[in-house]
Parts: structure tokens; sequence; C-alpha cells
């Protein structure tokens, strides 16, 4: 049997990946993919609660089941949001979108 | 080293390699097809926890639907790529810094606590209820409502935003 | 006599004794149990995987025989080169001439996704046969989740044509794979939805519970959703009517223009093989799968419906492909998003209410005919409902014709 903690750890990991493209990339698709990995990493590890600490319980699959609703519905909006500023901007680098910056 | 093991080795590879690759990606559509090999990895994760549902969901949505969707994208802002800007901002080494320190804190936090895990095999019937709590009063009917509205509140949104005018 | 009878009884279950008589042999051999099973399930995934290959070589030629027929002319045969009675082997003479034939790469391709797609196509559609129910006891893998899976591969495979668009280098090929897959895309939620109508119907996502629950085939309680289904799955395999992916006379072939030889091979290969999926997925829900008589006596005659019905529906595929010319893309996509994913989310409201209402007003259950019945009803209800409003709509539409074209003649008498 796999130790819950590898899974924590592995996921720790994919997570700080994607926060990193996330805080270094430029490109506003790549950060949206970033933020996808993190979700995913958010994602390992409910599905290894739910099996390692509660797994006649359907929470922590219940809990994983919304994150999965919840990415598709940012990614379609987020996306919408990229290819709509790409339009008026003619860019996605996100250091150049900074019309609101103070 | 059990074979479970040694798939968890080889599917954390593929996810977290992947996952490397994406961020390290120079074209923006390689940084695409890494990230769908790094959901096809996690998926693999999900079939050695024993929620084959989720293993499929993933297949699903993260690579039919959305994986579908970034490369759409990629393509509507194809204008991008004629560009040769760096990849990563100036703030790139703070930000490598910040993810470092994270994992390392993670880690740790991960390794010191004594987890109260349980050995006991999940049940056979776990999809069933994972349906039953998902459209149970007492259980998460109502989040589950508000997650459909939701995705119809993104759809309409995503229509409206890039509508041409 | 003896020896007759028991050859007969081996025929009756052949596929499950023949496995049981290698398992035999190898345990004889002196391997241990879970080597034997390890190795049992290996020759097991090769046959499934195998069998698609094995139809899609009968089928092209098939296809190509049937095609000539209808359009009277002869088809492969063995009048000029030799090529086995009416041309059967001319699939393998095909095979052989792609193998031999120089694999171009064009210039600015994308290596790695470039020579990934054509294998991750084909990997794709094999993957699906994994949990389809060949008989009462075969089976790839009876999965809890089965339909889910297969409708997940196929999902998942669309990020292929992509790939495969994208790293051609080539602008007919990046419009084929984007057009492609908007096409892919839309007619997966009217397939999704037919499906889940189906699994509301039988209660279970696992392929031997639904071919279980199908005394009465599928396709006399719920015509409406076979209909979306068929539609959808035509779609989704690009069949004639629906075949913008390659539209020969404006995208010159598609997302696979560029490529060449065998790895041209495997992308034909793929397509066929997926229509043979749809197929055998097609009569797995609504035609009953293995089901049909004297299967009980004699399990073999499971697989032998079992093929028998996936045969049937690949033909009625062909006549469709063969006679129908192609529609235009935004026919397709105002097809698709106007009418058939409005009809498949009003048919899966309108059948999950008369098949809760059937539990709960029969609280002592009812006989799987009257059920039947009950829905059969539901299913005319909704195909009179869905006629009126579309003759409604199109009564309008012509009305609005003929005072457009009234006031044309109008201004024109005016002006004169």
């Amino acid at each position: 049997m796999v130790p819950l903690q590898w899974y924590l750890v592995l996921s720790a990991a994919i997570f700080c990946v994607g926060l990193y493209a996330v805080l270094a990339r430029r490109n506003a698709i790549v950060i949206l993919m970033g933020i996808e990995l993190m979700l995913n990493a958010v994602n390992i590890n409910l599905l290894a609660f739910w099996r390692y600490t509660q797994p006649e319980a359907a929470v922590g699959q219940a809990f994983a089941a919304f994150v999965y609703a919840v990415a598709a519905a940012e990614v379609a909006v987020g996306l919408a949001l990229i290819v709509s500023i790409y339009r008026n901007r003619e860019t996605v680098d996100v250091d150049e979108i900074n019309l609101l910056k103070w | 080293m059990t074979v479970q093991q040694v798939l968890f080795f080889l599917f954390g590879a593929i996810a977290l390699g992947a996952a490397i690759g994406m961020v390290t990606a120079r074209k923006v559509f390689h940084a695409a097809l890494w990230m769908l090999l790094a959901f096809f990895g996690v998926a693999g994760l999900y079939v050695l926890l024993e929620a084959p549902f989720f293993a499929a969901a993933q297949l699903f949505v993260y690579m039919g639907a959305i994986g579908v969707l970034i490369i759409y994208a990629i393509m509507l802002t194809r204008g991008m790529m004629r560009q040769r800007l760096p990849r990563v901002n100036d703030q790139w080494w703070f930000a490598g810094l910040l993810a470092a320190v994270l994992l390392v804190v993670l880690v740790w936090l991960v390794w010191q606590h004594p987890w109260a895990t349980t050995t006991a095999a999940a049940p056979e019937d776990s999809l069933n209820r994972l349906g039953l709590t998902l459209v149970d009063p007492e259980g998460f009917a109502l989040p589950f409502e508000v997650a459909s509205v939701l995705l119809v509140m993104a759809l309409i949104g995503a229509v409206t935003i890039v509508r041409e005018r | 006599m003896e020896s007759l009878s028991r050859f007969l009884a081996f025929l009756a279950d052949a596929i499950v004794n023949i496995g049981d008589w290698i398992r035999g042999l190898l345990l004889g051999a002196g391997l241990a149990d879970p080597w034997v099973s390890l190795i049992m399930k290996a020759i097991g995934a090769i046959v499934v995987a195998f069998f698609p290959l094995m139809v899609v070589i009968f089928l092209i030629w098939a296809y190509r025989k049937v095609a000539a027929r209808m359009q009277g002319r002869l088809g492969p045969n063995s009048s000029g080169t030799w090529a086995g009675p009416y041309g059967i082997l001319q699939t393998f003479a095909d095979a052989i001439k792609m193998l031999t034939k120089e694999d171009i790469r064009p210039q600015g391709i994308d290596k790695i996704p470039y020579n990934l797609a054509p294998i991750l196509v084909v990997f794709a559609s094999i993957a699906t046969w994994a949990v389809m129910p060949f008989g009462p006891k075969l089976i790839g893998t009876d999965l809890n989740i089965g339909i889910f899976y297969i409708l997940a591969f196929s999902s998942a495979a669309l990020v292929v044509f992509l790939m495969a668009g994208w790293s051609s280098n080539n602008k007919y090929a990046t419009v084929g794979a984007f057009r492609s897959v908007a096409q892919l895309i839309g007619y997966e939620i009217p397939q999704l939805l037919a499906v889940l109508t189906v699994v509301m119907v039988t209660g279970s996502l696992r392929m031997q519970e639904i071919v279980g629950q199908q005394k009465i085939p599928l396709l006399f309680q719920l015509p409406v959703t076979a209909f979306i289904f068929f539609l959808a799955s035509m779609a989704e395999v690009n069949a004639r009517p629906f075949e913008l992916l390659e539209a020969e006379s404006e995208l010159v072939c598609g997302y696979f223009i560029e490529y060449s030889g065998m790895k041209f091979g495997m992308f034909y290969l793929g397509e066929f093989m997926n229509s043979t999926a749809v197929a055998a997925l097609f009569a797995t829900l609504f035609l009953g799968g293995w089901r049909g008589p004297w299967v009980e006596q004699a399990p073999i005659m499971g697989t032998i419906w079992f093929l028998v019905k996936m045969a049937l529906m690949l033909l009625v595929w062909m006549l469709i492909q063969i006679t129908l010319p192609r529609l235009r893309i935004d026919q397709m996509l105002a097809f698709n998003w106007k009418f058939l994913v409005p009809l498949a989310l009003a048919n899966l409201c309108i059948i999950g209410l008369v098949n809760k209402g059937i539990t709960e007003w029969f609280p002592g259950g009812v006989s799987a005919w009257t059920r039947a019945g009950i829905l059969l009803m539901a299913n005319v209800g909704i195909f009179l409902a869905t006629w009126g409003i579309l003759a409604a709509l199109e009564r309008r539409e012509q009305r609005r014709r003929e005072a457009w074209r009234a006031a044309q003649v109008g201004e024109v008498e005016v002006s004169a």
C-alpha cells in the first residue's frame, strides 16, 4: 500500500509547480494552465484523504466533484476574458495588460 | 516494493515531470500538451486511489473539455507566437523562491504530522454513495444545485464576454 | 456419437472453453497461479485489441464493395491482379502498399506531436473495446463505470486531432482540426444526453448490467433516444452527411492532409475502428448486445448475435454514408445546437419523469412489457410534439418568405 504522505508530497510538488507558472509566466493562457494544475493537486489531496481516512463516507469525493465543476466554469470564463482582451489589445502578455494598475 | 508503489512512482513521475515540462516549455502549444500529459498522470493516480469514476472524469473534463478549450484559446491568440518574448517576467526568481519555500514547508508539515490513516478497503459501492450524497438534502443537494447554476452562469458569461458587438 | 456431443458441448461455449484449456495447459506446465492469471489477462487484452483490427480489415473491403454496387461499379475484385475471391484480400494489398510507401515529413512540423498523433488515434479507439461485452461472460473488464469510460476515451481523443492538425504546419490541416473538434464537441453533448437516458432507464453504468436489463431491446423502448444517439454518433465518426472533418473539396483532407504512408494509414484505420466501436456501442445500448435466442444453451450464440447486430449497424452506416451528400458547417452546427441538443434535453427530462413515475405509481413493480409500453408511449408523445413544433416553425418561415416576396414584387411595381 502506498503511504498517504507520498500522495501529499506529490500533490504539494505539483501545486508548487502550478504556483510558479501562475507567478512567473507572462502568457495569460499558461497562467490559466497553472491554475488548472493547482486545482488538480488539490483534487489529488481530496481523494487521497477520502481514501485513507474515511473511505466509507463520500465527502471527499463530493468535494472533488465540485472542484471539477468549478474548474470547468473557471476555465470557460477565464479563456473568454483572455480572448476578449486579445481582441482589444492584441496581446495576452499579463505584463502589458496593466490598464487598471495604479 | 509492491506493484502499487511502482505504479505510483510511474504516474507520479509522469504527472510531476509533465508539470515541470509545462512550466518550462517555450511554445504555448507545447505547454498545453505537457499539461494534458500531466492530467493523464493524475488520472492514473486516481485509479490507484480506487476512484475510477474520477479517473474517467479527469479524461473527460480535463483532457476532453478543458484541454481542448485551452488549445482553442491558443489558436485564437496565435498572434502571440510571432513575438519573441521572454517566457517569464522580471520577478521569476522571487516566484521560484516562493514556490520552493512553500514546497519545503508543505513537505515538512506532511512528514512531521502523524496522519491517522485507515487501511480499510474502499467500499464496492463508493460511486453509489457519492451519487446519493450529492442529491441528499442532508448532504450536498444544495451545493450540487449551486454548482449547476454556476456552470450555467459561466456558460452565459463566457458567451457574453466574447460576443462581437 | 459420444465425441460429437462432447465437441458440440465444447463448441457451445467455445471461447471460454479455449481460455480454460490454455489456463489448464499453463498450470500443467508448472507455472504459479498469479503468473498464469497475468498471462491469461495479457492474452485476453491482445485478443480484444486485435478484434477491432480484424473487423476493420473486413469492413474496409465490405465498404468498398457496397459503395461500388450502389454506384454501379464492381469494386475490389480479382479481374486484373489476383486479390482473393471477390477481392477480399484487397485490404491486405493496400496495407502492404502503405507500409512500403515513403514516409514524407514536411518542413516546419512539430516532430513529437506529429509522430505521436497517429499512434494515439489508434490507441484511443482500441481502448474503448476493453469494456465492450462480447458475450455473457466475455468482456475485457466489467468496470463499474463502463459506458462512462468509453465516452471519456472518445472525448479525450479529440485532443489528438488538434495535435495532428496543429503540428502539421499547414493551414488546411489546422482549419480542418479546429472545425472537426468544434463539430465533435458539439455532437458529444446529445450523445452524452442519450447515453444518460439509457443509464437512467437501465439504472447502471456497467455494460453487462445495461445488456442484462434489456429483456426488450431499448430501441423499442426509447426510439427517440436511439435516434439521437445514432445521429450524434454518425457525426462523431464523421460519416458522410456530417463528413466535414475531411470535406475533400473544401479542406482537401482535413487534419491529416500532411500525413503519408502508414501514418496516413493509421488515421484511416482509426476512423474505421471508431465507426466499428460506435456500431458495437449502439448494438450494446439499444439492440440488446449479446442477448438473443439460444444464448442460454450455447453462450457462443451471444457473441454471434453481438456480431450480427454490429454488422447490421455497420451496414446502415454504410448505406447512409454512400447515399447522402455533405452538409455545410453552419448547417451542421445549427442542426446540433438548435435541434439535437434541445430534443435530447427534453427527451432526458420526460423519460426521467416517466421512468420515475412508473416506479412511484406501481409500488409492486411492473412487468418489463408494461414499462416498455409506457416508455414507448412517452416516446411517441415526444415524437409528435417535435413534429408539431417543427411543422409550425416551417409554416411561420414560409409565411415570412411569402410576405418578403410580396413586398419585393410591390416595390418593383412602384419603381416601374
